[in-house]
């Protein structure tokens, strides 16, 4: 039997984008997307779809690329098809705008999962680099009772369980579980790899599975957000930095210590 | 849950001692409690307790919850989770408390979701409206570049607090404290991970968390050698080193040299940087440092807008005088 992983990925704004592109709307409570920078599939979210892709390099596995929003870039979302997964599910409706919370967008991943009929392992990134709230993945864990790890920078599967070589403070461990089993994955799972030209091609004939609320089971008592957003605004900085200058960049450096040392910091 | 109450924060011991962590929460928690008029309890999770609850009292807590269990000695997720939830299901506080250590980002959210309400993420300040008795939260979103307030809708509501951005209290010994024992029944099956190995990579030497002076490189050293004259410079001062994410990719040093949103938080009284651009995420690391030091060749960098002094110019020149400099300094 093939293993079934499912990915949960995020469409987000470009995180690399230039700071002074970076616009907030007040009254909205939003950010305004930048008019001519596309978004991007989650950073980390592509490094689950590597890892998913390295487990099925080596094993009999097919992997569905799940996402949930109000609208997506087809070209963005189809990335993970064209680096090698193997269909894309799109749940999008205007419901579920972007002011819903983690316990929301969970829920709906997770009925999308159940819908599906489960999966061997879901793998998801660690955080979506646009509100960083960091769980999303471990709700759709509580919600269909799945055991979880997460932080992961290597996971594998074998004998019926993953292994994961999970981040901790000072340095990593080696984590199972039995599967089903959900985990995620940080940067240092190493870069993503890039898509082939017979993975780009394959992605352009491939139709993504679009679903809306309606044909999603999903409880609607377990639809009421939980947070409010109360409030959005950039944070003012107001520090002045003192230039040290030098005879040159060597001297700078010797006066950089001098002044160091005058103000009692070293 | 009828008649929620108070604000229960979820602690934890270190080698016998309160955390450090759990010292910044009892303060955030003593503010609230105050402001609601209600008391401030504290949950502590171990094997032995008696030192930690009564450090607990000393820094502010009223009442000290002590779930002991021989299966609770060591962090295990799954166990800790059910701990968690036995004791918030009993006590039914108002707010619940978590600090957002590297247990506490997988135990806060779903902790959230088991007890079907919402989290306040990684929050840098917390506050309660009297009337309402509501939490108000603020966390940092898109990397740091905004400032989002959040308000749970529902009992309890729970903040995972970002680790240093509370100060503890002064300790006073002879703050009055009630202890109480609070018993689970936890099953060793319920452990649904295992850890099969650990592999420590952090350098030796003064802890990054912990040191008063951190030098951290970044991608514009270009490689994994020019670390060493940093770890000279860290040593000089007696400090630590630390990389930026992008450091870290390279492969030049281990993930645990990483400071930021996704790596450390740290606080020290002098913050040098080297080559670094201090993109939003590197900044959510460090900007509760005492003082930045920029040394970059680029004058137009971010980082010179967060610095409190700085160098524009090629680290190659820079750093070697500056740390013949130093040692002439110190050592004198
Ligand atoms: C300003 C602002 C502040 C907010 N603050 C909070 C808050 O404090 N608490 C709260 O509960 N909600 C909050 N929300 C709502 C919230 O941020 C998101 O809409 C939602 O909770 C998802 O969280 P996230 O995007 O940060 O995902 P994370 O939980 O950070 O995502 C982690 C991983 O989950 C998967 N994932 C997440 N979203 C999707 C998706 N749409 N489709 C597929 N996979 C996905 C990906 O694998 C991703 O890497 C806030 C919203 C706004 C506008
Ligand atoms: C969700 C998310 C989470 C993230 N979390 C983190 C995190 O925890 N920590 C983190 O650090 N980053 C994090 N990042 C990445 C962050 O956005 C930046 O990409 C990263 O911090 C850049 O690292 P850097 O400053 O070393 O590199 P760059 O931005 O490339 O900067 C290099 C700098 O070196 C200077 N330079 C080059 N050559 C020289 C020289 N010879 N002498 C002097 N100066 C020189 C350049 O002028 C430049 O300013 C995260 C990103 C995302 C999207």
């Amino acid at each position: 039997m093939p293993v079934s992983i499912a990915v949960l990925a995020k469409q987000v704004i470009d995180p690399e984008m230039p700071m002074a592109a970076f616009r907030i709307d007040a009254d909205a409570k939003a950010v305004v997307p930048p008019s001519n920078i596309p978004p991007v599939v989650n950073g980390f979210d592509e490094n689950a779809v590597e890892a998913a892709l390295q487990i099925k390099d080596s094993q009999e596995a097919s992997i569905t690329v799940i996402s949930t929003g109000t609208s997506f870039a087809l070209d963005v979302m189809k990335k993970p098809l064209s680096m090698g997964a193997d269909e894309l599910v799109l749940l999008q409706d205007d419901a579920f705008e972007n002011s819903i919370d983690s316990f929301f967008t969970a829920q709906l991943l997770a009925a999308a999962i159940r819908k599906l009929g489960g999966f061997d392992l879901i793998i998801c990134g660690r955080q979506a680099s646009d509100w960083d709230n960091a769980q999303v993945p471990l709700g759709v864990a509580e919600i269909l009772g799945l055991s979880c790890i997460s932080l992961g920078k290597k996971v594998e599967i074998k004998d019926g369980k993953v292994s994961v070589e999970r981040i901790t403070n000072d340095g990593y461990e080696v984590v199972e579980a039995p599967l089903p089993a959900l985990v995620t994955v940080s940067n240092e799972l190493g870069q993503p790899r890039y898509p082939t030209l017979r993975g780009i091609m394959a992605a352009t004939r491939k139709q993504p599975t679009i679903w809306s609320s309606a044909d999603l089971d999903a409880d609607a008592s377990q639809l009421e957000p939980r947070i409010t957003l109360q409030e959005l605004f950039v944070p003012v900085r107001d520090q002045q930095c003192e230039i040290i200058e030098g005879d040159d960049a060597a001297d700078a450096g010797r006066q950089l210590a001098l002044k160091l040392r005058e103000a009692k910091l070293i | 849950m009828a008649d929620e109450s108070g604000v229960l924060v979820l602690g934890d011991s270190t080698g016998g001692e309160l955390s450090s962590m759990s010292r910044e929460l009892l303060t955030a928690g003593r503010k609230a409690a105050d402001d609601l008029g209600e008391e401030l309890a504290i949950g502590l999770l171990g094997a032995t307790l008696d030192q930690p609850s009564q450090q607990a009292i000393s820094y502010g807590a009223d009442k000290v919850y002590a779930v002991t269990h021989p299966q609770l000695a060591q962090y295990q997720v799954d166990l800790y989770l059910a701990a968690m939830e036995a004791l918030c299901r009993d006590v039914s506080p108002r707010i619940v408390l978590i600090g957002r250590t590297n247990e506490g980002r997988e135990l806060a959210p779903r902790l959230a979701f088991r007890l079907g309400v919402g989290l306040a993420q990684d929050c840098l300040e917390i506050s309660v409206d009297a009337g309402s008795k509501t939490l108000l939260a603020n966390r940092p979103v898109y990397g740091g570049n905004a400032i989002a307030v959040v308000r749970c809708n529902y009992t309890p509501q729970i903040a995972a607090i970002r680790p240093k951005v509370y100060e503890p209290l002064e300790p006073d010994s002879s703050r009055q404290g009630q202890v109480v024992s609070f018993p689970v029944e936890l099953d060793p099956s319920q452990a649904r991970s295992q850890v099969v190995n650990v592999v420590e990579e952090a350098a030796e030497g003064v802890k990054l968390e912990d040191a008063r002076v951190v030098v951290s490189g970044g991608r514009g050293l270009g490689g994994p050698e020019p670390f060493k004259d940093l770890e000279t410079l860290a040593n000089l001062l007696g400090g630590a080193v630390g990389a930026s994410r992008a450091a870290v990719d390279s492969g030049w040093v281990p993930s645990s040299y990483q400071v930021g949103l996704t790596g450390k938080t740290i606080t020290p009284e002098v913050y040098i940087t080297v080559a670094i651009s201090g993109a939003s995420q590197h900044m959510a690391g460090c900007s509760g440092a005492k003082v930045i030091v920029a040394i970059n060749k680029d004058a137009e960098s971010n980082i010179f807008k967060e610095a409190r002094y700085g160098v524009v110019g090629d680290w190659e020149q820079v750093v070697p005088a500056f740390t013949e400099a130093v040692r002439e300094l110190t050592q004198s």
